[in-house]
């Protein structure tokens, strides 16, 4: 059974396939993404009002190293079986070392769709996995030299929109707690759904832009796109099996592991290694990894979840 | 009635939104007092840049100043910028009234 939503990305991916006039305007999938983000903030700080927060350093400190141990061996396969460049393979490393909101956002949907609970620190997790990737990634291509300017990057990641939100919307939840975003469940709890089909529509129509770029680039970027994610997300079994994670908790954070950015960190490449192609990242994340994480990959991550927490399916 | 208009250049700059806010602060060290910034759409070497979405965005930076000062920014805008992202940078000459602005 196929979720709702990805049909409205297969519908984005088949117009932009058949060149369709179809369109959406800029300013309503930046405001979709917003309520995405903001919703995936909110809900995570309504639930960790309700815990302790202590143990949870720990646990930020071992998905931050999972998104470091991605970037590194995502740029050995690159630099080693690829053949790529030192700029092309550490940029793209980075994108796979770090997460990708929609490919979450639909995590969290396949989910709740099928009432599987989850642990709310997984948002927090989206959020500090986004960076250090980038850094990495900016180290893999340059060096620590004095090139980069590194205050210019870091008010980029950290204060970039991605971030903002999902820490401004965490604040919010967690101060407010469920009786007070009762009055605003309307618009980003009961709606997210309805958001996030529009929102893959859009995604749907960007990821058909990526089909030429596959055609360029041929097999290894293919099949890298799709390999590199499952090694990825066993890396983060591995990591949410040590943390003592539900089958909830591991189905996401593999598919966080899985998922690879195509915003803060095509953004943050740009500026930093700009001699990197972006064509060439952009090409595997949203040409073959994306699709393969939201049609196929969830529901394999959620299958070795349940085999690894030995509660048969 | 004749107007008393003064000579400047225009440098006009269209390029990745991705560059936007180092551009911009590169400008402002090279003592640009004034700019215009506006999305653009287009098409080049680089492909299709239609501001679909963020990674496609494009900008046009307009700038009027004098004849040196626009040279020496194309100048810097080649060396640094021209290798390695989509940009065109051109200079005109235009004329303007109230020439303590520019």
């Amino acid at each position: 059974m196929i979720d709702v939503v990805v049909l409205f990305f297969l519908f984005g991916l088949a117009a932009g396939l058949l060149r369709s006039e179809l369109k959406l305007p800029g300013a309503l999938y930046e405001s979709l993404s917003l309520v995405l983000l903001l919703t995936i903030g909110l809900k995570g700080g309504e639930g960790l009002a309700q815990q302790a927060l202590g143990p949870l350093v720990p646990q930020l400190g071992a998905v931050m190293l999972l998104g470091v141990a991605q970037t590194l061996i995502a740029f050995a396969i690159l630099r080693g079986m690829g053949r790529l460049g030192r700029a092309d393979a550490a940029a793209t490393a980075a994108h796979y070392g770090s997460v990708s909101v929609a490919t979450f956002a639909v995590g969290i949907n396949w989910l709740m769709t099928r009432s599987i609970a989850f642990e709310p620190q997984m948002a927090i997790f989206l959020a500090v996995m986004e960076v250090p990737a980038i850094m990495v990634g900016i180290v893999l291509a340059r060096g620590v030299g004095r090139q980069t300017d590194w205050r210019l990057l870091a008010h980029e990641t950290f204060l970039g929109k991605g971030v903002t939100l999902l820490l401004g919307g965490m604040a919010i939840g967690w101060a407010a707690g469920p009786e007070g975003l009762a009055p605003i469940k309307g618009l980003f709890f009961d709606l997210f759904k309805g958001v996030l089909a529009l929102f893959l529509l859009e995604m749907g129509l960007i990821v058909s832009r990526q089909a030429g770029e596959l055609r360029r680039r041929g097999v290894f970027i293919v099949a890298f796109g799709v390999l590199m994610p499952l090694l990825s997300a066993l890396l983060g079994l591995g990591c949410g099996m040590a943390l003592g994670l539900s089958v909830g908790g591991l189905t996401l954070l593999a598919t966080l592991a899985a998922s690879a950015s195509y915003i803060a960190v095509p953004a943050a490449m740009r500026l930093a290694v700009p001699e990197a192609n972006p064509a060439l990242s952009l090409g595997a994340v949203l040409g073959v990894t994306f699709p393969f994480n939201i049609l196929a990959g969830i529901p394999l991550y959620h299958w070795l979840a349940l085999q690894l927490a030995g509660v048969a399916p | 009635m004749t107007l008393s208009t003064e000579k400047r250049t225009l440098l006009t700059v269209i390029t990745e939104a991705a560059i936007e806010q180092t551009l911009l602060r590169d400008l402002d060290r090279l003592g640009v007092r004034g700019y215009t910034v506006s999305d653009a759409r287009g098409r080049g070497s680089r492909g299709v840049r239609d501001a679909a979405w963020e990674e496609a965005a494009n900008i046009r930076i307009e700038v009027i100043c004098p004849r040196e000062q626009a040279e020496s920014a194309l100048g810097h805008l080649q060396a640094r910028y021209y290798a390695d992202y989509a940009m065109v940078a051109f200079l005109q000459d235009i004329e303007i009234l109230r020439p303590e602005k520019f």
